[in-house]
Parts: structure tokens; C-alpha cells; sequence
């Protein structure tokens, strides 16, 4: 299983593009073991979403790659260096949006930005100018008419997104976003979408996220990370995980005036049954497979009532 | 540009802007003012007091005074609340965060509070010179040592300040640091002559440096016969500079190596955990 949905590791690894290497990561506090040899690569400008039940271990497994926690064993490569060793050159590369920030509340929305951006301007390239022009980072997140505002006066999603600007502001080449999107509106979400994507595809930021919205995952990122139990039990695109680890589609009608729902691994063979029974009498019909959430729920609930075994074999015959 | 510069650079600038920042805030102000106002209005209705042995009114003794107490109390105490404060709302992690971004947090902090020092001298002294009569304001050599005792001041507390306040849990263990603090306040000689006390007690106060920084600006701004009320009769300026240099150098000592203790245990659950134990203290 430890092998299956990222690449055998050899040379291609190890070289160019790879942003985030974590092999056998293990964290214990006292005598609990939360990481047990954690795995995983990014390469550069992917998207990964790391999803998993609460007290999984996501946001330890951050702040181990942030540089903010120190790891117990394992191996940890982020842009090349070691976090626990990362200087501030290192720290220039790298952004961070925490879930939580009540920081620089007497401040001004540009002026902070100004103010931050200034230790990332030693460290911009002819490639990479740094840091982010200011107004037009505050358009970008949104922020435009609130640019002389204090921050203290800003509402929740509109402090979140002040929190992306500046985790983006010195130009990072990999961004952590711990929840990014909590308390947003459907309209400031689509638009943080459609940034991280700007980012992702023109900047070539590699961004790590963790999000609880499974929707979420599956809009924006090109592969998922299931952390539970202290490993990654599983690892591929949102296509690959809904696809292939739930195998039964949800088959809805409606028959003399009432609805009937049933799950079937082979939804056609199902219909055509229905159809050969009840013809005309059946309507409202509707054949929906099995979304990323079902896959989810499925393959943690499996994991976490100590069926671990089964449900890593299940995902590697159906990926294997 | 080099990365270092660049954050001094902007350390410079955070400090002009928190500065600006307390200045036209209603409620910091109001901090600054009300104390020194109470200040004065009482040491103004006993104005007729003198210091014991001498023909000087004991409120214009206890202006420099006081002075002095600012200065040791912005930097040890002030500076101790707004670093744990600070560290609690998570801006400490942001410049952790941040490249360089602990060294621009404290150049800006010792800008920041330096800024505050002097204000809070200018807000006892300008008022204090009108109201009482004694004070040589006008010689340059009272300006002078008012600038390096001020400047020693600083250098000796601003550091031990930081120390305290990353050694602190957390607001609420603030009060270990008030309440001694005031004790010493109440010893040092900063509203009456520190010669009243018994001999025991004045060697606890000359530990520390609330004490010097009330000597030392006594010597700027009171008259040289002044000295005669002090212990040995003198201003002791060697003296002066002995202790409070031993307090920077323990300050300047201590400071990195707390500070990276402090920094290195910020993290985004370390500040979401005390937070969630601070909304279970007071969920409103």
C-alpha cells in the first residue's frame, strides 16, 4: 500500500521539482504516537489537499514542514532543506496562512502589507520579484475597498483573506493553507478558488492545504492526501480516489407515488431489472456514483474500526 | 539590499507606526495621561511639604523621581504585558513567520517602547515645571545627563523586559511581576527620600534599577545641593552606571537566548490553544 498512488521512488524523485519530500515521518508526544510514518512527495505547482478526520494529525504534520514543530523521526526535505534547519532565506520561499490569526489588529490593511512585504525585497530574482506589488495583491484577494481599513474592523472572511494576502506577499514558492476558506461566502470562495489556481498555474506556487470541505478538495486540488490514524491511507486525484475505492452508485426512483433509494455495485444491471419489472411505473429515475465524500467516509470509517488491513488491500487490488 | 538591513529598515518603520498608532488611540492615551495627572494633582496639593532636612518643596524632588519610574516600568513592565499580549493574539508567530521578521518585531518593539518612554517623561515634566519651583531646566548639562541616565535606562531594562515577558505563561501571571514591582516602587526613594527608610530596605531598593533611574534624574534636574539628601550625600553617577550597566549586560545576555526559546516554541496550535483557554476564561 506505502507504494501505491505516487511514484516508486527513484531518481526522478529526489531531483528537480520536487518541493515537498517527507519519508517515515513519525511525531509521539508522551507516549502517543500521532505520526507513524507519514509519506509523501509535491512537486512543483501541484496542488495538494491533506483531508482527514480531526486529531488525525494534519495540522502536526504542517508545522513540521512549516519549521514549527520539531519532528520526532524521519526524514523531512522542504524546497531542499530540512525545515527543522531552514534559515530565513529558506523562510522567504515559503508562505503560511494559519487557521487562526488575530494579529496586527490596530493596523491598516495596506499598511501591513507594505510593512511585510519589505523583508522580502533582498530576496526577490529577475524571475521572482518580490515581494507582490501591493495594490495589486489587495485587488487580487478582494480587498480593494478596504484598503485603509484596520484590520480589526474587518469581518471573518474578509480577515481570512487579508491572511492569504499576506501569506502570499513575499511570493512564495509553496504555500501552507491550514482551512483556508472558513467563513467565507459562496461568492469569496469561488474567487479563492479561482486564486489559488492563479497561483498554482502562473506562479507555479506549490500550495499544501488542508480543508474539512471535501467539495473543496475535489475543486481545487490535483491530488488528496488522506491522513488517518497517523499514515497516508491514501493518495491520487479526487477522479482516482471516488472512482475506484467506492464501488457501489446510488440508484433513486420513484414508484407509485413514492421514492425509493438503493446502492448497487452494478447500478445498470440494477435499472434494467427495475425497468423489467415495473416499465412505465417507474419515474423520476436517477443514477448518481459515488462522490469523493462517500469514497472518504468510506475508506476513514473502515481505517478507524481497525480494519486497516482490509481497506489498504481493497484500495491497492482497485488501484493496483 | 541585505535581508538583515532590509528588516532593521523595517523595524524602524514598525516602530513609527506603532507609535503613531498609541498616540491616537483614546484609550492608550488615556493610560499614559491618567497616572501622571493623578500624579500631580496630589503631589500639587502638598506642595508646602518639604524635603525632610532641606527648604525644597518635596513635589518638585519627586517629578524627576518619577520620571525615572516611568522609564524602568515602560521598559520592564510594558514591554513584558505587550510581548505576551502579543504573543497570545499571534503576532510574535506572524514574524516568526516572516523572513527576518524577529528581527524587525524587535527593533520596532524597542522603538516603540524608547517612543513611549519619552512621551510619558514629557507628559510629568512639562506640566511639573509649571507647577513647581526648583528644577533646573535650563543648563545644558541637566539636559545631558538627563539624555544618558534615560539611555542607560533603556538599555538596562528593555532587555530584561523582553526576558520577563517571554518567561511569563501568560496574562494572567502578570501580576508576580505588578505587584513586586510596585513594592519596589514604593521603596525606592521616588516619592520620598529613600534616607527615611531603614538601612535593610534601601539595600533591597539599590538591587534594582528603578532606583538609579530616580537617582540619576534627580541629579539631572535638582539642584547639586540637592545630593545631600541622597545616601553618602552624593549623586553617585559611578555608581549609577555600574548598576544599571550590570542590568544591560544581564539583559542583553538573556534576552537572545529567551527570546529563541520563546520564538521556537510559537506555533499555529501553541497560539490556537491558548486562545481556546482564554475564550473558556472569558467566552465574551
Amino acid at each position: 500500500m506505502r507504494e501505491l498512488g505516487r511514484l516508486p521512488r527513484n531518481v526522478e524523485d529526489t531531483g528537480e521539482g520536487v518541493v515537498i519530500d517527507v519519508r517515515d515521518l513519525r511525531m509521539r508526544y508522551g507516549s502517543v504516537d500521532v505520526l507513524r510514518g507519514v509519506e509523501f512527495i509535491a512537486r512543483r505547482g501541484e496542488v495538494l489537499d491533506l483531508l482527514g478526520p480531526n486529531g488525525a494529525g494534519k495540522t502536526t504534520t504542517i508545522e513540521i514542514l512549516e519549521g514549527f514543530r520539531m519532528r520526532s523521526a524521519g526524514e523531512v526535505g522542504v524546497l531542499g532543506v530540512d525545515p527543522a534547519r531552514g534559515d530565513e532565506a529558506w523562510r522567504a520561499r515559503v508562505g503560511v496562512v494559519l487557521q487562526s490569526w488575530r494579529d496586527h489588529g490596530k493596523w491598516r490593511v495596506r499598511e501591513l502589507l507594505v510593512h511585510l512585504g519589505r523583508y522580502y525585497a533582498p530576496y526577490g530574482t529577475p524571475g521572482r520579484k518580490r515581494p507582490y506589488d501591493v495594490d495589486e495583491l489587495i485587488e487580487t484577494v478582494g480587498l480593494g475597498e478596504l484598503a485603509g481599513k484596520k484590520i480589526s474592523s474587518l469581518s471573518g472572511g474578509q480577515r481570512r483573506r487579508m491572511d492569504v494576502a499576506i501569506g502570499i506577499v513575499g511570493r512564495p514558492e509553496l504555500l501552507f493553507l491550514d482551512e483556508p476558506t472558513a467563513g467565507f461566502d459562496p461568492h469569496a470562495r469561488r474567487e479563492f478558488y479561482d486564486l489559488v489556481h492563479r497561483l498554482a498555474d502562473l506562479e507555479d506556487t506549490t500550495i499544501l492545504l488542508t480543508t474539512h470541505d471535501l467539495d473543496e478538495a475535489e475543486k481545487l486540488a490535483d491530488r488528496i492526501l488522506i491522513l488517518a490514524g497517523g499514515t497516508i491511507i491514501a493518495d491520487g486525484s479526487a477522479d482516482q480516489l471516488s472512482r475506484r475505492m467506492s464501488t457501489k452508485s446510488e440508484v433513486k426512483w420513484s414508484w407509485d407515488g413514492q421514492s425509493f433509494v438503493h446502492s448497487d455495485a452494478d447500478p445498470t444491471q440494477f435499472v434494467r431489472k427495475l425497468f423489467g419489472q415495473y416499465g412505465e411505473a417507474i419515474s423520476d429515475l436517477e443514477v448518481r456514483p459515488a462522490s469523493l465524500e462517500d469514497s472518504y467516509m468510506s475508506l476513514v470509517r473502515e481505517f478507524e474500526s481497525g480494519r486497516e488491513g482490509r481497506a489498504a488491500r481493497k484500495f491497492e487490488e482497485v488501484v493496483g | 539590499m541585505n535581508p538583515s538591513m532590509a528588516a532593521v529598515g523595517a523595524g524602524i518603520r514598525r516602530g513609527g507606526i506603532e507609535l503613531r498608532q498609541t498616540l491616537t488611540n483614546v484609550q492608550d492615551m488615556w493610560n499614559y495621561v491618567f497616572l501622571p495627572t493623578v500624579f500631580l494633582v496630589v503631589m500639587y496639593f502638598l506642595r508646602g511639604h518639604k524635603v525632610p532636612g532641606t527648604d525644597f518643596s518635596l513635589g518638585a524632588m519627586s517629578i524627576p523621581s518619577v520620571i525615572g519610574m516611568q522609564v524602568a516600568f515602560g521598559g520592564l513592565v510594558i514591554l513584558a504585558t505587550v510581548l505576551i499580549i502579543e504573543r497570545e493574539d499571534g503576532t510574535l508567530l506572524r514574524a516568526k513567520a516572516t523572513s527576518n521578521g524577529m528581527l524587525g518585531y524587535l527593533v520596532g518593539k524597542v522603538l516603540t517602547v524608547s517612543g513611549m518612554s519619552l512621551v510619558s517623561l514629557a507628559i510629568v515634566l512639562v506640566p511639573g515645571a509649571f507647577l513647581f519651583e526648583g528644577m533646573r531646566l535650563d543648563s545644558l548639562a541637566s539636559w545631558s545627563t538627563l539624555a544618558w541616565v534615560l539611555l542607560l535606562g533603556l538599555v538596562a531594562t528593555i532587555p530584561m523586559g523582553a526576558v520577563i515577558g517571554s518567561l511569563l505563561p501568560g496574562p494572567r501571571s502578570l501580576g508576580f511581576v505588578m505587584v513586586p514591582t510596585m513594592g519596589l516602587v514604593a521603596t525606592s526613594g521616588i516619592f520620598y527620600p529613600i534616607t527615611g527608610f531603614p538601612v535593610w530596605l534601601q539595600w533591597i531598593a539599590q538591587v534594582f534599577p528603578i532606583y538609579w533611574l530616580g537617582l540619576g534624574m534627580r541629579s539631572a534636574l535638582l539642584p547639586a545641593s540637592m545630593a545631600a539628601a541622597e545616601i553618602g550625600g552624593s549623586w553617585r553617577h559611578l555608581e549609577t552606571i555600574g548598576v544599571l550597566g550590570l542590568w544591560a549586560v544581564a539583559g542583553l545576555i538573556l534576552a537572545p537566548i529567551v527570546l529563541r526559546r520563546m520564538a521556537r516554541r510559537e506555533s499555529g496550535s501553541s497560539v490556537a490553544g491558548r486562545r481556546e483557554k482564554a475564550m473558556q476564561r472569558n467566552p465574551f
